[in-house]
Parts: C-alpha cells; sequence; structure tokens
C-alpha cells in the first residue's frame, strides 16, 4: 500500500522528465540548441511578472476542466464533453455579464452559478442518457461538444448580436479582471479566476474525501455491482457525476468568459481548453491536489511555448508533442512499474 | 427542383461527405472488435492527412496523375506505423486505452504542424496540385436516371470505400482470422487457451485501424480539404467513431452510419438549394448529424453493445 503510494507520485514525475528528455532530443534532432529551446520556454513562462501573470491565467480553465474530468473518472465516466461543457458555460456567463445589470456582489456570484448551471445541464444529458438507457457517454458527449459549438454561434450571431462575430464586452460589475493584479504582472490577462478555481479544487477534494456523496460516487467507479448490492443507486451517482462534472467544465469557461476576454466569440473549431483537461486530470492522478499542480505545469508549458518561435526559433507545437507524450508515459505506467521493480530487484 | 435533381445534388455530394468517415470508422471495427479501443482514430486521421498531403506536394512533378493514389498509399503505410505506438501501450504496456488513444490524437496533431512549420516555414502547407477529381464511371454513368444519380460526377475513393466495407465485412465475419479476432474481442482468455496469439491479434487490429484511419484522413485531404494546417482535420475522427458505435461495430452498420453522417453534413452544405430547407436557420442543419446520432443511440437502435473484451488489456494468466 505504501509503496503504491510511492508510485503514484513517481510515475507522473519520470512521466515529465521523459517527456521533457524527448522534446529535447527532437529538438537535436532538426538542429535546434535544446538549453535554448527549454530557457526560451522557461522565460516564457516565469522570465518576467507579465509572463508569470498568464501562465496563472492559463492554468485558471485548466484547473477546472481538469478538475471535472477527474470528477468524472472517479466514478468511472470519460467526460470527453468538457469541451462543449465549456462552451456553454463561457456563453451563459457572457449573456449574464451583457444583459443583465446588477451590483457587482450579486453580478458575478450569478453570471458563475449560470455558468455552472449550463455546465451542468450540458453534463446532465449524456449522464441521464447512460444511467436510464446504457447509451456510451463517450459518444453522447463527443457530439454534446458539436451542438454546443453550432448552437453557440448561432446564439452569438442571432441572439446575442445582430449578426456580429463577437458578443459586447460584459458590464464591468461582472468582470474578473483585476487591475490590482494586471498592474502586479505588468498588465497580463491574469484575474480573480484563480481563487475561484483553487476553491474548486478544495470543494472536489471535499466532496471525493469527505462526504457520503463522494463515497458513493467513488464506490460506483470501482464497482457498479458492488455498490448495487450494498444499496447505492449506481444510476443516479452516474447522473450526479456528470452534473457535477459538467458544472466544474462550465465554470471553466465562464473564466474565459468573465476573466480573460470579456466576451465571445464565433468559433469554427474548439478552444481545446477541455481536451487539455483530460490531459491535466491523467498527470494529476484524478485527484485534486494533483489538478491543480498538473494544470499549473501545463498552463507553463503552453504559455512557455509561445516565447519558443522567437526566442530560439522552435516551432511551439514541440510543446504539444511534449504533453502528448507525457500523458503517453503516465498511462503506460504499468512498464514504468516494471522498470522500476527490475532495478529494485538487481539492486537487492 | 424536381425529385430526381434533388437526388442528383444530394446524393453524390452525400458520397463524397462519407467516404474519409466510412475508411476510418472500418479501421475502428477491427480495432475495437479486437478489445482495443481507438480514440486516436482522430489522430491517426491527421496523420494520414499530413502525410497525404507532403508526399502529394513534394511528388506531383514525378508521378503526375498516379500522385494521389500513391499519396494515400504511403500515407496508409505511415499511418499503419504511427499506430504501433497505440498498440504497444494498450496491448504490451497495458495503458489505458482510451488515455492512450487521446495521447495519439495530441501527438499526431502536435508532430503534423511541428514538420509542416519546420518544412514549410509556415503554419500550413500550399494546396496539392494533384488532388482527386470528380468523374463519371464508365458505361454505369449512362444508365438513365440511376446514372446520374449515383455515377456522375462522384469521387471513385467513394466506391473503393464502399467496396472495402464490403471485403471487411467479409474479413471479419467469414474468414478464420476474422473469427479468431472477434473471439479475441469477446473472451481473450478462451482464445488463449484454444492457441490463439491474443497479442498479435490484437497488434495486427490495431495496425490495420492505423493503415484504415490514414487513409481515410488522406481521402479527405485529397477531396475535401486539399492542404494541410491545424484545422484540416477537426472532429472527423470522432464522427468515425461515433459511425462505429451507430453501426454496432459492425462493418456494414458502421458505413451505413458514415453514409448517413456523410448525408447529414451534405444537407447544411447544400441545404439553401432545396426549397423546403431553405428556410430552415442554417445551425439545424448543422447540429442535425450529431443530435439525431444521440437520439438515434437513445431509441432506434437501442442498446449498442460492445465487444465485452473492449478496452480491457489482456493479462496471461488472469482470470
Amino acid at each position: 500500500m505504501n509503496s503504491n503510494k510511492w508510485f503514484n507520485i513517481l510515475v507522473p514525475i519520470i512521466s515529465v522528465f521523459i517527456g521533457i528528455l524527448a522534446g529535447a532530443i527532437i529538438m537535436l534532432g532538426f538542429g535546434y540548441n535544446p538549453i535554448q529551446g527549454y530557457v526560451a520556454l522557461f522565460n516564457g513562462a516565469f522570465g518576467d511578472p507579465y509572463f508569470f501573470g498568464e501562465t496563472i491565467r492559463q492554468t485558471t480553465p485548466y484547473i477546472l476542466t481538469g478538475l471535472a474530468i477527474a470528477f468524472a473518472f472517479r466514478t468511472g465516466l470519460f467526460n470527453i464533453g468538457a469541451e462543449g461543457q465549456v462552451i456553454v458555460g463561457w456563453l451563459a456567463a457572457v449573456w449574464i455579464g451583457t444583459t443583465v445589470e446588477a451590483p457587482m456582489i450579486i453580478h458575478i456570484p450569478l453570471a458563475l452559478i449560470v455558468a455552472a448551471l449550463a455546465g451542468a445541464i450540458w453534463g446532465f444529458i449524456p449522464g441521464v442518457l447512460k444511467a436510464r438507457l446504457g447509451v456510451h457517454e463517450v459518444i453522447v458527449t463527443i457530439m454534446m461538444n458539436y451542438i454546443a459549438l453550432y448552437s453557440a454561434n448561432a446564439i452569438i450571431r442571432n441572439v446575442l448580436t445582430n449578426n456580429a462575430d463577437k458578443t459586447e464586452m460584459i458590464a464591468p460589475s461582472a468582470s474578473l479582471a483585476s487591475e490590482w493584479l494586471e498592474g502586479l504582472t505588468y498588465f497580463s490577462r491574469m484575474h480573480y479566476g484563480i481563487l475561484i478555481a483553487l476553491f474548486a479544487a478544495m470543494i472536489m477534494w471535499f466532496i471525493i474525501e469527505r462526504t457520503n456523496i463522494g463515497y458513493e460516487l467513488k464506490s460506483v467507479g470501482y464497482n457498479q455491482h458492488a455498490s448495487k448490492y450494498a444499496g447505492m443507486s449506481v444510476k443516479r451517482n452516474i447522473v450526479l457525476a456528470m452534473v457535477i462534472s459538467g458544472a466544474f467544465a462550465g465554470l471553466a469557461g465562464s473564466m474565459e468568459g468573465l476573466g480573460t476576454y470579456g466576451n465571445m466569440t464565433v468559433s469554427s473549431g474548439f478552444s481545446n481548453i477541455g481536451f487539455d483537461g483530460i490531459a491535466v486530470a491523467l498527470l494529476g492522478a484524478n485527484s485534486a491536489i494533483g489538478v491543480v499542480l498538473a494544470a499549473f505545469l501545463f498552463g507553463a508549458l503552453k504559455v512557455g511555448a509561445l516565447n519558443m518561435p522567437t526566442q530560439a526559433g522552435v516551432p511551439n507545437e514541440l510543446v504539444d508533442i511534449i504533453i502528448a507524450l507525457i500523458i503517453f508515459f503516465v498511462a503506460s505506467s504499468y512498464i514504468i512499474r516494471w522498470i522500476i521493480l527490475r532495478f529494485k530487484k538487481e539492486g537487492k | 427542383m424536381g425529385f430526381i435533381e434533388l437526388l442528383q445534388s444530394i446524393i453524390p455530394t452525400a458520397l463524397f461527405y462519407s467516404a474519409p468517415l466510412i475508411f476510418t470508422a472500418l479501421g475502428g471495427v477491427f480495432s475495437e472488435r479486437s478489445g482495443v479501443v481507438n480514440i486516436g482514430l482522430e489522430g491517426l486521421m491527421v496523420m494520414g492527412a499530413f502525410v497525404g498531403i507532403v508526399f502529394n506536394l513534394t511528388f506531383a512533378d514525378v508521378f503526375g496523375a498516379w500522385t494521389p493514389w500513391l499519396s494515400i498509399a504511403v500515407a496508409m503505410v505511415i499511418s499503419a506505423l504511427f499506430s504501433v505506438i497505440h498498440a504497444v501501450a494498450s496491448v504490451s504496456f497495458r495503458a489505458d486505452q482510451v488515455v492512450s488513444g487521446v495521447a495519439i490524437n495530441f501527438l499526431a496533431l502536435g508532430l503534423g504542424v511541428f514538420l509542416t512549420k519546420q518544412w514549410y516555414d509556415k503554419g500550413q502547407t500550399d494546396m496539392v496540385s494533384q488532388p482527386f477529381y470528380t468523374t463519371d464511371v464508365p458505361l454505369l454513368a449512362d444508365i438513365p436516371i440511376i446514372g446520374p444519380i449515383f455515377f456522375q460526377g462522384i469521387y471513385i475513393t467513394s466506391y473503393v470505400a464502399i467496396v472495402l466495407a464490403l471485403i471487411a465485412w467479409y474479413i471479419l465475419y467469414k474468414t478464420p482470422f476474422g473469427l479468431r479476432l472477434r473471439a479475441v474481442g469477446e473472451h481473450p482468455m478462451a482464445a488463449d487457451t484454444n492457441g490463439i496469439n491474443v497479442y498479435k491479434l490484437r497488434y495486427v487490429a490495431v495496425i490495420i485501424s492505423g493503415a484504415m484511419g490514414g487513409l481515410g484522413g488522406a481521402v479527405f485531404a485529397l477531396t475535401i480539404a486539399l492542404n494541410f494546417s491545424h484545422a484540416t482535420i477537426v472532429g472527423q475522427g470522432f464522427m468515425a467513431l461515433a459511425a462505429v458505435i451507430f453501426g454496432k461495430w459492425h462493418p456494414l452498420g458502421a458505413m451505413g452510419a458514415a453514409l448517413f453522417f456523410g448525408f447529414a453534413q451534405s444537407l447544411s452544405v447544400i441545404g439553401a438549394g432545396i426549397p423546403f430547407l431553405a428556410d430552415v436557420p442554417q445551425v439545424f442543419l448543422l447540429i442535425a448529424p450529431y443530435v439525431l446520432t444521440i437520439l438515434a443511440l437513445a431509441g432506434f437502435i437501442g442498446r449498442a453493445e460492445a465487444p465485452r473484451a473492449n478496452g480491457d488489456p489482456y493479462i496471461k494468466g488472469s482470470r
């Protein structure tokens, strides 16, 4: 048991290390200087307060989508639909932000709650279909992503605006942007959302580890039959997990709508916040603290990467390759365990 | 517009949009029937599209009119090799197959765009000079009514897709190899006891899915997109995955589902020209395939039962 805990911490660390090593080898292979490349990456993520602020800004939605996917994973569900839930949350937050007039103390919480509700509804549909009819949640959530994308575009064009490609900016009373944080970070787009994201991580930890609800959700994730035999409602728990998961992802969308951008633009493709959340959840081993750390790592990688083409001439997609490899090694933890055990035996 | 003209505009477009989905979905059927979940179809299509476009751009002068055919062949080979990563992770390393598939998706897109920037110094390639063109099928195109609907101004690749679906059905249901492959996906221990090499068959199945996914991606790139960028393949792989499940993991079912998706997509493309659809807001046509899929999964076709051992790594000696 003890050594298992060790492995759970060791595997992500080794995976990140191998991923970064592989990135260095790729850079070498294409004639770049890997040290220069990684220095550029590091500077782009932490080099000055502006970059640090941007890293935190990117980390914020990652924490929330990571939590969303991790939460569903705990109940044995794979929520690929975080992407769509982000979109509806974003749209709902901007909708409230642009049309409602209220003092800040009401406006922000209202926008956040409506965004979480929108995401929750978007998670409820696949949840209920899975629980009642046994329809595979992966497929339904993939479909829901596209429905969200196209519907949001249509609503922006026809309802929120008169055929414009982006909505108006939200009212200042709904904005999470903070002059104080911006000033502190040379006018990055860092906003108060990070506090909400960290609070959400604490909520997730509390639900999963300290409540009956969390116990039932985990139990259903481990063994549906045993849970049913113990008198739990498997169906209710599946729906609940998807609803909570969707609410987290909806909140992630509101971070973009109320914090980073302050509006929403018609989009032909996905923002990838939801898909990147899958990587975050995996690397974070589906635990709240792990998700926060992994989100920070991926936020830093993504933001730092933008500095690589200018400072080292390396295409920033290198980071996507590194992230893919990291996921890959985390997934293949069996082989890492096997190698570690091998070394241990030989050492004795 | 009369009914016949209507069919003449809808069916070729539907076939045109379906072909890449059919190829990729068939690959998905092979992989999942052997018990390996393949969320990585999207990434395999990205790889196929990338290789297809790069080969086409590089060798268009050398091979002339044969270039598109050679391009899709090379794309198949490279994507098959690429899919070995997924096979190693999910069969040998016992990785979570969904996770490994997600990694494949990230990796393919990252590699594709990275190499595009490396080789072309920009985020997208030029347009290819030797794409596939529409043709009339000799003889069949002259049949009255049916000819203009099915055999005039179509892409040959659409028919290759349908023929391959029939071949895939034959392989899976009429040959010993297919029987073994399905056995491995349903009950690997029983198959192993009967002397079937579970690991080998799963490797082969994943590699087939890599080749077919690459084919689908390359065909998409050389008929619809005509260049490669990060936005060339956006979701077609997931659509193909939906077709696999919609088609209940059966090659012909997957083909039918892919044709249906292609049909729905073609409605959103040419809907403006059809009288009773012209007044429908475009968004409803855009989301139609996805809503219909959910409705179909929920109601019409009932439970879609996956192959029993789908997603479980096989560990020799475990019960």
